[in-house]
């Protein structure tokens, strides 16, 4: 059993200023600080070098540590994963960005094949310590290849580890761990965070990351460990399962309710700290699983059987599954799709009249 | 006035085919060979355009009688081409020995190089200690030129015993052995192409000497992977060889349907802007040479090459496999460029350095080689009667540290103590 969980933000040393960013600044950081503490560690992707990333993630970065080590890819996410994955086994660290989870699909095959299972089938021969960064999730109005959340298609994967931060100080220090992990990491990054909190009130004016505690980011090298998830918000009522933009509107809807949920943020979608989960679940008996991906087969169809199988004899109710609907996701129709908090609100009280 | 429409024809799909099926044989007009000695040897750093008419025509150095011809001959000397012969004849019988260990059912599954054993023998000969090649499963020569790889070992790995150094985890000769420079092998065809330009562009990014060396065969190159790897190895000008072996065959898809009709596999390397060579595999002396000049030239900091290897399939695809069901029964014995191992043996002979006694004494010594340590591997176990790797080594190695999950379900296996 995983005894790493830790309930409270990992203390920061006191010499180490902290400066509000944003989670695009925390991630650009994070790559900044392992680009100057490892020559091994490259960055490269569709339009991440000169131009510094669709999303500014690694605005500069080519300036400051040059050509050879923050490049510009070819349109070819089968070819910059794979190039990734010959990089690891020469002995690099590359930090490889998809510029959507959408476009990941035609590099499946690099991942599923190769990158996942370079350490087994070699018997720890060759290894993939390769990190993939790829912006997830809706809300934008991204349409049906902007808004996708694909993380149960890499969950399935053995020898993957699946991660997604919900804010700029876990975002670097995740990203960080990522990086030196020695794992092949799918690094999920919500693009409806990049900016600010959002908690699916989209009618309400967005707000930056500036005035939030989470947005605190230290300027140097930190790091939070994989398998260990954060009580986003602790309660005593029921307990929430998420991670990503969820932990938002789930927040938004134990305020809006009342109700006292306890929001369980996995950050390490897979492998997962599940010495957390059982242990909110055992003292709150009711459980919730959000994500924005869609239903069936999804990761919450694994989080609802772990509850059940670990805490059967504590369940009051039977576990709410929260998701996308099990269609494409529209452009239109985006705010029927996406699970916000008067869903999560319904959802929350039925376990509780259960 | 106008002229009249030309009168519309229904439109037709074309379907290759090869011209020899069972029963009747094959036409091999269709390879377009070049006589020995007579395609140019372009400077080391010729711009790849400048490289189309190799694309086309074929590198050859032996020619009929086993005389050394033009400006490819590499002047090997006696002694470097009979440890190139000895290479293939290894090759050759440890192929021949381990296809027999599959039919005893000592292993599960088996693939021969047969008629190919130059194209690796050579290469190995000709790349340094340290570069590093990315293999296709019909690479054993690679493997089997090279003094510091025990036969033991790889076949151990064939038999997936307790001294396998994979485990137990992979199919027969899915070998991984880093320090001989021989990257894991995948099942999925291709992917090893755009990872041999990842470790190149490694090598270039690091200031190391180092180079890679990708292989894919001709069925292989419809995969998306070798055109990922031919733009990245041209965008970033990868010290990388981009090895093609055309065996003609990928199963029992003739190389036309792989699209090589009317045209070559080298020619895609023209096209990307990567100098492109097109040679006969077999022949020896022109695999080393044109190995030697292509890892030159990546390592001068010259760019990548693509080299087309014109050789045949002699054998089936693997041990699953009976060509007999869509190829003709003889067509290796009509190959225009025959036997690797006779052509190289005639010019060691013509030369004076060989002679039949050597041959049978040599052949000799390397079956009592091969079948020692298929003797010594079966120790070890075998498939049918043996010690295989232990239930938690299925476990391992799948992270590099095992998440508590893992160690759940070894457990659970473990309590179950090899009961199914």
């Amino acid at each position: 059993m995983n005894a790493r969980s830790e309930t409270e933000v990992v203390p920061i040393a006191s010499d180490d200023k902290t400066t509000a960013m944003t989670m695009i600044q925390a991630l650009r950081s994070a790559m900044d600080v392992m680009l100057a503490r490892s020559g091994d560690v490259v960055v490269f992707g569709q339009d991440v070098g000169y131009f510094g990333g669709v999303f500014r993630c690694t605005e500069g970065l080519q300036a400051k540590y040059g050509k050879s080590r923050v490049f510009d890819a070819p349109i070819s996410e089968g070819g910059i994963v794979g190039i990734a994955v010959g990089m690891g086994a020469y002995g690099l660290r590359p930090v490889a960005e998809i510029q959507f989870a959408d476009y990941f699909y035609p590099a499946s095959d690099q991942i599923v094949s190769e990158a996942a299972r370079l350490r087994y089938r070699s018997a720890g021969d060759f290894t993939a310590p390769i990190t993939l960064r790829m912006p997830c999730g809706g809300g934008i109005y991204g349409g049906q290849t902007h808004s996708q959340s694909p993380e149960a298609l890499f969950t399935h994967v053995c020898g993957l580890r699946t991660v997604m931060p919900s804010n700029p100080y876990d975002a670097k220090g995740l990203l960080i761990a990522a990086i030196e992990c020695d794992d092949p990491v799918i690094f999920l990054e919500p693009k409806r965070l990049y900016n600010g909190p959002f908690d699916g009130h989209h009618d309400r004016p967005s707000v930056p990351w500036t005035n939030h505690p989470l947005g605190q980011v230290p300027e140097g090298y930190y790091s939070l460990p994989l398998e260990t998830a954060s009580v986003f918000r602790p309660g005593t009522d029921l307990t929430v399962l998420t991670y990503g933009t969820m932990v938002f509107v789930a927040e938004a809807a134990a305020n809006e309710t009342g109700i006292s949920a306890e929001i369980i943020d996995l950050r390490s979608i897979w492998p997962l700290d599940l010495p957390a989960i059982i242990n909110s679940v055992r003292k709150t008996r009711r459980c919730v699983v959000l994500h924005e991906a869609t239903r069936t087969s999804g990761f919450g169809a694994e989080l609802s059987a772990l509850v059940q199988e670990h805490c059967f004899y504590h369940l009051e109710a039977p576990i709410e599954r929260i998701t996308g609907w099990d269609t494409p996701y529209p452009h239109a129709q985006e705010w029927d799709y996406f699970p916000g908090p008067a869903r999560v609100a319904a959802a929350f009280k039925r376990a509780m009249e259960a | 006035m106008s002229e009249p429409l030309p009168q519309r024809q229904a439109l037709r799909l074309h379907v290759p085919e090869p011209t020899g099926r069972p029963g009747c044989h094959t036409d091999f007009s269709y390879l377009h060979l070049s006589a020995a000695g007579e395609v140019r040897k372009p400077p080391l750093d010729a711009a790849p355009r400048d490289t189309a008419d190799m694309a086309y025509s074929l590198v050859r150095v032996l020619d009929e009688n086993g005389q050394a011809m033009g400006p490819w001959d590499p002047q090997l000397s006696p002694e470097l081409m009979r440890r190139g012969l000895r290479a293939m004849l290894k090759t050759r019988i440890f192929d021949a020995r381990m296809l027999i260990a599959q039919r005893q059912k000592k292993m599960s599954f088996y693939m021969q190089s047969l008629g190919e054993e130059a194209i690796g023998s050579a290469h190995a000969l000709a790349i340094d200690q340290g570069d590093m090649c990315f293999p296709t499963y019909r690479q054993q020569s690679l493997l089997l030129a090279r003094d510091d790889v025990d036969m033991v070992e790889l076949i151990c790995q064939l038999l997936s015993n307790e001294r396998d150094p994979l485990k137990g985890r992979q199919l027969p000769v899915m070998y991984s052995i880093k320090r001989a420079g021989f990257f894991s092998i995948s099942g999925n065809l291709a992917t090893q192409f755009i990872q041999a330009v990842g470790w190149a562009m490694a090598s270039a990014i690091k200031g190391d000497t180092r180079i890679a060396s990708g292989w894919i065969g001709d069925g292989a190159t419809a995969e998306a992977d070798f055109h990922t790897a031919l733009t990245f190895a041209h965008v970033y000008r990868a010290p990388v060889i981009l090895n093609v072996v055309n065996n003609q065959w990928a199963i029992s898809t003739f190389q036309a349907i792989a699209g090589g009709e009317a045209t070559t596999f080298a020619a895609r390397g023209v096209g990307c802007g990567i100098a492109s060579l097109r040679v006969d595999g077999n022949d020896f002396l022109a695999v080393y040479a044109v190995s030697k000049w292509a890892a030159e030239r990546a390592r001068s900091n010259l760019g990548p090459t693509l080299i087309e290897w014109v050789t045949y399939r002699a054998g089936p695809h693997s041990t699953s496999d009976d060509p007999s069901k869509y190829r003709p029964a003889d067509d290796w014995s009509k190959f225009p460029l025959g036997d690797p191992i006779t052509r190289l043996r005639q010019h060691l002979t013509l030369q004076g350095e060989w002679s039949d006694t050597q041959h049978e004494a040599t052949q000799k010594e390397l079956e009592a080689e091969v079948g020692a340590a298929l003797k010594a591997a079966e120790r070890f176990g075998t498939l049918g009667h043996g010690h295989v790797p232990s239930i938690a080594s299925m476990f391992e190695d799948v992270y590099k540290d095992m998440p508590p999950h893992l160690i759940d379900q070894m457990q659970q296996v473990q309590k179950l103590g090899g009961r199914p």
